[in-house]
């Protein structure tokens, strides 16, 4: 089960009272942009095994989106942070880059 | 003027905790900047009570006041005084980027009464009850369904849910209370 904070309210959900948004900080390309940047900003997700930024929403808390940093492969949740933001925290990206020094960066 | 009713008008249960529908409670939503001085001032005139902070709910002469999400409080008062209560807020909230709506008629609550309310709650909710005490309050699910709860004294809880699920809320609390059902016994 996974089990995240939401920084809103400051509870420790499980994944039931949350609803997944998928992979986070995409950069939207709308209208009057080429057509292969539309398809990739539509289609395209990584879905990588091992770190990955997501989006979840606490749907039956507080009904707010934030974002968590969690690994796909062992389910380890390194943190999570509110969504008003373009990029994770530094501290987390840090603290994730000293525990995976493999890890390739956030982008 | 019509005649309020409650959705399952006071129904009860006796099972090892007992479970009651509350009645007709008065509840408000205030959606608005929580840390500005005109929702605080707003809010102690409706209920008395003070702000609360991150999932917590305080009480005042008048009523309750629960923290719901970072920008939306639940003020519960008196059934009859709740659209009174709504017209001073909105008027005292004019300039403000604020939103107070009467709901009373969407919602239902319950009350479970016993030494193991807690587990009777626990059951439904994928929420920590064991570290729930009174004045702090809870946006989870019971079941399908989502619900709020809260502590009122140690040995009894509030659940409130919407009015439209009232009977499947009733009928899973009465499941979870039901007698030889403990999970301490």
């Amino acid at each position: 089960m996974l089990i995240l904070e939401c920084p809103y309210c400051g509870v420790m959900a499980d994944e039931t009272d949350l609803h997944g948004g998928g992979e986070a900080h995409l950069k939207r390309f709308g209208p009057g942009s080429s057509d292969d940047d539309f398809e990739t900003y539509l289609f395209h997700r990584a879905n990588p095994k091992g770190v990955h930024f997501e989006r979840w929403r606490h749907v039956s808390g507080c009904g707010k989106w934030f974002h968590a940093a969690r690994n796909t492969m062992t389910l380890e949740v390194y943190g999570t942070y509110p969504a008003q933001t373009y990029e994770p925290p530094k501290e987390l990206v840090a603290k994730i880059k000293k525990k995976h020094p493999e890890w390739g960066g956030w982008k | 003027m019509s005649n309020a009713v409650s959705a399952l008008q006071g129904e009860s249960f006796d099972g090892y905790c007992k479970v009651e529908e509350a009645g007709l409670v008065g509840m408000i939503t205030l959606r608005g900047d929580l840390a500005s001085k005109g929702v605080a001032k707003a809010v102690k005139a409706a209920t008395g009570a003070a702000m609360p902070g991150q999932g917590e709910i305080t009480q005042g002469a008048k009523g309750r006041v629960g923290w719901m999400s970072p920008d939306e409080l639940l003020l519960i008062v008196d059934h009859g005084d709740a659209p009174k209560v709504v017209e001073t807020a909105t008027k005292s909230l004019a300039k403000e980027n604020a939103l107070v709506v009467n709901v009373s008629d969407a919602r239902a609550v319950y009350r479970v009464k016993g030494a193991a309310c807690r587990e009777v709650i626990a059951k439904l909710a994928p929420a920590d009850m064991s570290v729930m005490q009174p004045g702090m309050l809870r946006r989870s699910r019971i079941a399908q369904i989502p619900a709020a709860f809260y502590m009122e004294d140690d040995e009894t809880a509030v659940l409130v849910c919407f009015r439209s699920v009232a009977q499947y809320a009733f009928d899973l609390l009465k499941d979870a209370a039901k007698p030889g059902g403990e999970v301490n016994p």
